[in-house]
């Protein structure tokens, strides 16, 4: 069965389009056929990250309004088989997607793909609205600070009201926590929420933490998604996630910094 | 079978009258200083705001009659409706008064009198609707956490299993419990028992409040934060006691 994975959070720049690309890609590398759309019409962030701007010919909107099939708007990873992405559109606003028609293009890529991730745009209005709504599983990204916290648990009660699993009380979203931009230097001094702190606020399952790290600004520069780096911290914090979400059981790493320490003994395989 | 040539046999009746009972708030007014009333209302709605937003209201004007003051209806409806209140009934009012609620399609009550006057009663600024409550059938269990931004009301008792975060709003006619943590605001006897109560396992609540007496946050005693706690009323005070 295919599962629809909703990355959101409810505040903007936390990192959401940036592990969107990265477990995207994590999921097809390990050879499930999977597909990364980006809901963040009038942005378009996602085809950056993912080095394919430049290949842009339909776009999620086209696909909608019928005026392009999805094999035409999907685009095929240059670095790996397994993933495709769909586009948002540049030009259009965020009005020119509707429910019926994302439940459609979803129905259809059900059919040929073992995970679909959905990159939400920020905040709580119609795109973060479409981009949950058929999620199976949702990675609330929050960094660790007070508000992104807040806005995370109002996303998460969102997630748990006006989805459509609980719109027809089915079985509710699986629900992870991602904590992303961690710099335990930081949460030393003070100055940000540790692990544990965000964990009792929101009692929510941690698939995973990612490190504040350059490789990420640098990843995305050369549009290659940072999971890809096998080397870096935040590629291997990705790897982790993904594995976890797989089923299995890796320590979590990153929570603290003696680096080096914990990257000998859990480093890159 | 219908014999009339217009209505096809097969047509579904498309309506239908029952009766229902509704729990309404009902606005009980004590006295005729309109700008007392519209200043203490809005501090009411500020307690509970999304609980208050457009819910309807019935305006009682008993007391205010017995004691003799009068009150212009016109007047007094534009201030509830401007608190964002939808006045649905007026009870207790004098001829002029009901007069100028139906010239505004608000419909006249009359008072359920069972004998116990009003005064016997004691009432308070929020009265008890007379509606038969059923105990059990009325209280909500919740097990899945009440996130920033819920909000939940329960006619009867309320028990929530799971956390109540920052910014969530829980509701009861009658007792709270929750067996996590308490974040959010939590208001017990909303429509005026006093008898209502609040229990939880980690009290940090924004705010706490039994039939309109409230504590927030800052006026928590260091003894009791983070503690397991019930929170009860006496002569009009809010007790907090450690219950571990
Ligand atoms: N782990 C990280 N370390 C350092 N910078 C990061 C990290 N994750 C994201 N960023 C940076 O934060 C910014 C916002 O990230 P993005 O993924 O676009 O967030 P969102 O999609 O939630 O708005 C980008 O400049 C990105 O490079
Ligand atoms: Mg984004």
């Amino acid at each position: 069965m295919a599962r629809i994975i909703v990355v959101t959070s409810g505040k903007g720049g936390v990192g959401k389009t940036t592990t969107s690309a990265a477990i995207a890609m994590g999921l097809a590398k390990k050879g499930h056929k999977t597909a990364v759309i980006d809901f963040d019409v009038g942005l378009r962030n996602l085809d950056l990250i993912m080095g394919c701007e430049r290949r842009v010919v339909y776009d999620f909107v086209n696909v909608i309004n019928g005026e392009a099939s999805l094999n035409q708007a999907l685009i095929r990873d240059k670095n790996c088989k397994q993933l495709y992405i769909l586009p948002a559109s540049q030009t259009r606003d965020k009005d020119a997607l509707s429910q019926e028609g994302v439940g459609k293009i979803l129905d259809a890529l059900k059919k040929d793909f073992k995970y679909i991730v959905c990159d939400s745009p920020a905040g709580i209005e119609k795109g973060a609205h479409l981009a949950m709504y058929f999620a199976d599983d949702a990675f609330v990204v929050t960094n660790p600070e007070v508000s992104s916290v807040r806005d995370s648990d109002r996303m998460l009660g969102i997630l748990a009201s006006k989805s459509r699993r609980a719109e027809r009380n089915e079985e509710p979203i699986k629900e992870y926590l991602l904590l992303s931009r961690y710099s335990p230097d930081r949460v030393k001094l003070g100055e940000m929420l540790s692990v544990d702190d965000v964990q009792e606020i929101l009692s929510l399952h941690l698939l995973g933490v990612i490190p504040e790290s350059k490789s990420v600004l640098n990843a995305s520069n050369s549009g290659i998604p940072v999971i890809l780096d096998e080397k870096s911290d935040a590629g291997q914090a990705y790897a982790d996630i993904v594995a976890r979400y797989l089923g299995e059981d890796r320590p979590h790493r990153f929570i603290d910094d003696k680096k080096g320490f914990f990257g000998k003994f859990f480093g890159s395989k | 079978m219908s014999t009339d040539p217009h209505k096809t046999p097969y047509a579904p009746s498309v309506l239908e009258f029952k009766s229902s009972t509704f729990s309404v708030p009902v606005l009980v007014l004590s006295s005729d200083d309109l700008v007392a009333i519209e200043q203490q209302l809005q501090e009411k709605i500020s307690l509970a705001p999304e609980f208050f937003r457009n819910s309807p209201l019935v305006l009682d004007l008993q007391e205010l009659n017995k004691k003799g003051y009068d009150i212009d209806f016109a007047v007094l409806a534009d201030i509830v409706r401007k608190s964002g209140l939808l006045p649905i009934g007026v009870r207790g009012g004098n001829v002029q008064q009901n007069k100028q609620a139906l010239e505004l399609l608000i419909p006249v009550y009359s008072i359920h009198s069972s004998g116990v006057s009003a005064d016997t009663q004691k009432q308070k600024t929020i009265m008890p609707t007379p509606e038969p409550v059923t105990d059990s059938a009325s209280t909500t269990l919740i097990t899945q956490p009440i996130r920033s931004g819920q909000r939940i009301y329960s006619s009867g008792d309320l028990i929530i299993l799971a956390q109540v975060s920052a910014g969530a709003e829980i509701m009861a006619e009658g007792n709270i419990h929750v067996y996590s943590t308490l974040r959010g605001r939590a208001l017990a006897g909303v429509q005026g028992n006093t008898e209502a109560r609040i229990f939880c396992s980690d009290l940090q609540a924004e705010l706490i409040s039994i039939a309109g007496n409230y504590k927030i946050s800052e006026d928590l005693d260091e003894t009791v934060r983070k503690k397991p706690v019930q929170i009860y009323l006496q002569n009009q005070t809010l007790i907090i006691k450690d219950i571990a």
